[in-house]
């Protein structure tokens, strides 16, 4: 992903719903302004509900790649402190 | 200090409000709170308390479980009876969040030793059932500068208030001293009913955790009370006259710690 600066990532496909999105929030609570977090997250109810999540927090989503394998990584710059 | 997988999946119904977060979850985990008495109202907050992952939770009472204990002391259990309720409390807040360390005072809180064990915490619960140890816990804390919920439960009726040093008036502000002996019956006496313990006991839990986590408004200035049998709830404003007040006023005329005399309880003893 060379047309972001990665910060830092986080895997949610080992949890599910509520728990994906909090993972995601902890994940972004430790960064910065600025920063760009890459989440790697299953497709269906995942995909669906946590970007929504994370924009309704704030955060500007900045991309979605579906990696082919039923898995997407998206891509969350944070915004606040 | 980051939080684990379990930490985050336990805490998740609190990470995700957006006035907790991991940040406000993180202040809980490392916040001190005690909790005199472990009865009625000490019970219900104490369980709220450690399964929020307050992280250091202080319980005071030198009882035994007693029987007639259980139809509102919802942490202790049957064969929990003659145990140190202490005991029982930490068993209990232990099995539910292993994060939580609890501290236990096997001992009546007096004058001798409030100071000493108030000094580490950050919010104080009051959960005793008598007017001596209600102004004793409001004078200290107002000496030592330390923020606490003051609640009272009878029969069908409660009631609450937060005090935050600097912030609003105290107990003491509202009630100038103990109502003469046997002019108020105790809970042994008059009766309650086990939910009001619940109901009263959970709003002081409530007053600490968003003390902890700065969030809201608290009962400072306030007294919350509820009639059960109504279903009425009021929030009654209280004045606060810094020049009268005989403890946290300016010109305090209370500067040591009294120990009331205790009103001898008759009838249905205990």
């Amino acid at each position: 992903m060379a047309e972001f600066e990665i910060t830092d990532t986080v895997d949610i496909t080992d949890v599910v719903c509520p728990v994906t999105f909090v993972k995601a929030k902890v994940a972004l609570e430790e960064l910065d302004d600025g920063d760009i977090l890459a989440i790697k997250l299953n497709d269906g109810e995942p995909v669906q509900n946590v970007p929504r999540s994370i924009k309704e927090e704030g955060h500007k989503i900045l991309k979605l790649n579906d990696n082919g394998d039923g898995t997407y990584e998206l891509i969350v710059r944070k915004v606040g402190d | 200090m980051a939080l684990t997988n379990e930490q985050i999946e336990r805490y998740s119904r609190h990470i995700i409000l957006k006035e907790v977060g991991a940040k406000g979850q993180k202040k809980l985990l490392n916040a001190k709170v005690l909790i005199i008495g472990a009865g009625g109202l000490g019970a219900p907050a104490a369980l709220y308390l450690a399964a929020a992952g307050v992280g250091t939770i202080g319980i005071a009472d030198a009882d035994d479980v007693d029987l007639s204990n259980l139809q509102r002391q919802v942490i202790h259990t049957t064969p929990d009876i003659g145990k140190p309720k202490v005991e029982s409390a930490k068993e209990t807040m232990e099995a539910i969040n292993p994060d939580v360390k609890v501290i236990t005072y096997h001992e009546f809180i007096t004058s001798d030793n409030i100071l000493d064990i108030i000094k580490d915490y950050d919010f104080v619960i009051d959960g005793t059932d008598n007017f001596p140890a209600k102004f004793l816990i409001n004078d200290a804390c107002v000496m030592a500068k330390k923020p606490f919920s003051h609640a009272g439960i009878i029969r069908f009726k409660g009631q609450l208030m937060t005090y935050v040093p600097g912030q609003g008036p105290c107990y003491r502000c509202v009630f100038k001293e103990p109502p003469p002996k046997d002019a108020v019956p105790t809970c042994k006496q008059a009766g309650v009913i086990g939910a009001m313990g619940g109901v009263i006991g959970s709003l002081q839990a409530m007053e600490a955790v968003k003390y902890i986590i700065g969030q809201g408004d608290l009962l400072t200035g306030w007294l919350l009370t509820y009639d059960a049998l109504k279903m009425d709830f009021r929030k009654v404003k209280l004045p606060h006259d810094t020049s009268t007040c005989p403890v946290c006023g300016k010109n305090p005329t209370i500067t040591t710690l009294i120990d009331y005399e205790q009103a001898e309880c008759e009838g249905l003893g205990l």
